[in-house]
């Protein structure tokens, strides 16, 4: 496929982990950000192939991972709605909540469909007119503009049936929330690739200049992952921290200004809650008054009862990067992605399906 | 999750573009990237196109990881 087997050259691999080996004297602890260059990460054993000094960690960018548990309740709960079609991307699936899953709801009855876009499920709403049809609104900003575009599509059509529950969240502000805990010593951050083509590098800025930490923005593919390792450990040599783009094909300083637009028009930001790391100020997405007919938050009364934790479940600690899954009890003995006990086991890009996946655990 | 894929553009229709995945054809949203044309590679996510794919910027960044690739032979 082109623009991604150009990137999976082995040969050139080779030589850039050679030049990544000669280049690194100093200790560079980078973190990727994102669940999908983990998963690159964990596949091609990038890891295993890069020299002693330089120290990869995991990130909490899996918007599976960090949806809490209040808000997959309300979504399991407002599935039991009668009249209400819940669609959703397959990954919130087999997440457990507080006492279910979406999956467990639909086996008891829910009317619980597996959508790929925000197109499937605007088209169930027009198919559907008797029923009301909610969208579960998760994802990072690469997706919330595809969201903002099905709300403007059904407001053009006057679908009247056709509902968010808007659950967004944006990277920039957790990534500062994170630096700010001061838990996480960094010199280097692999920033996302997809959320990065809609928002531009520029809302990386304040990484380098108000922590002193580099940044390169990576694509998805192996050359992709260590064309961003030799920036940052070159960032490091050299003690110059700064803003870096390494997948240029895809990504622009000033981002998308469509996408920007949109998601502008339908949502305003608003706190939000990360699994893990609590409650962030301006990190979340909710729908402008104007738009209020179409936010399931508004619309429907949902009660989705207490929330409680799973017992002796790390996914909040891994996500914030201070323990490993490694270093969880129920990993691999209790925990695996037939019984995920928590998010990070049953997201393909959470942190302990990649390191169940890959065998990270026999490091 | 934030996964997009390159998709081949081989026609536009309004907001709509057919395109083309590893040979396989599909109808996407193009409301995120009005300026598409015939030809053009976008980054596909969700069936909507959240980015045209910058050629000459994919060969630039070839050229490097080979220069990249001799400094270091």
């Amino acid at each position: 496929m082109r623009y991604v087997d150009e990137y999976r050259d082995p040969e050139l691999g080779k030589r850039l982990v050679d030049r990544i080996h000669k280049l690194s004297t100093r200790p560079a602890r980078i973190m990727e950000f994102c669940g999908g260059h983990t998963v690159t990460i964990f596949k091609h054993g990038i890891r295993q192939l890069l020299p002693p000094t330089v120290e990869m960690l995991s990130g909490p960018g899996c918007p599976v991972c960090v949806t809490a548990n209040a808000e997959l309740d309300k979504a399991i709960a407002l599935a039991k709605e009668p009249g209400v079609i819940l669609a959703t991307f397959g990954d919130m699936l087999k997440v457990p909540g507080s006492r279910s899953s979406l999956q467990q709801a639909k086996a008891e009855g829910g009317d619980i469909r597996v959508v790929y876009s925000t197109r499937d499920a605007l088209a169930m709403a027009r198919d559907n007119p008797d029923k009301r049809v909610v969208f579960l609104g998760i994802g990072f900003e690469t997706t919330a503009p595809t969201v903002a575009a099905s709300v403007l599509q059904a407001e053009a059509e006057a679908i009247h049936n056709y509902f968010v529950l808007p659950l967004h969240k944006l990277c920039p502000p957790v990534i500062k929330a994170l630096l700010d805990s001061g838990e996480v010593r960094l010199d280097g951050l692999i920033c996302p690739g997809h959320v990065s083509a809609v928002i531009g590098s520029r809302p990386w800025g304040f990484i380098p200049t108000g922590y002193g930490i580099g940044c390169v923005v990576s694509g998805f593919e192996p050359l992709d992952i260590l064309l961003s390792v030799e920036m940052l450990v070159a960032q490091v040599e050299r003690g110059e921290p700064k803003v870096e783009i390494a997948y240029r094909r895809g990504v622009k300083p000033e981002g998308n200004p469509q996408a920007l637009r949109l998601m502008a028009t339908v949502f305003e930001e608003s706190q939000a809650t990360w699994r893990g790391i609590g409650t962030v100020p301006q990190s979340g997405l909710k729908l402008r008054e104007k738009y209020r007919s179409f936010d399931a938050e508004a619309q429907f009364q949902i009660d989705p009862g207490p929330t409680l934790e799973p017992a002796g479940c790390l996914c909040g600690d891994i996500l914030r990067a201070v323990k490993t899954p490694l270093d969880c009890k129920l990993f691999r003995r209790v925990c695996t992605p037939e019984h995920p006990v928590g998010p990070c086991m049953v997201s393909s890009e959470g942190s302990c399906a990649a390191y169940y996946q890959y065998g990270a655990d026999h490091e | 999750m934030c996964l997009a894929i390159p998709a081949l553009v081989k026609s536009v229709t309004g907001q709509e573009a057919e395109v083309e995945v590893g040979g396989v054809g599909r109808r996407i949203s193009i409301a995120l990237t009005p300026e598409v044309k015939v030809g053009d590679y976008v980054l596909l996510h969700t069936g909507y196109s959240i980015n045209v794919i910058d050629a000459g910027e994919a060969e630039e960044t070839l050229k490097l990881l080979r220069e990249l690739a001799e400094e270091s032979a």
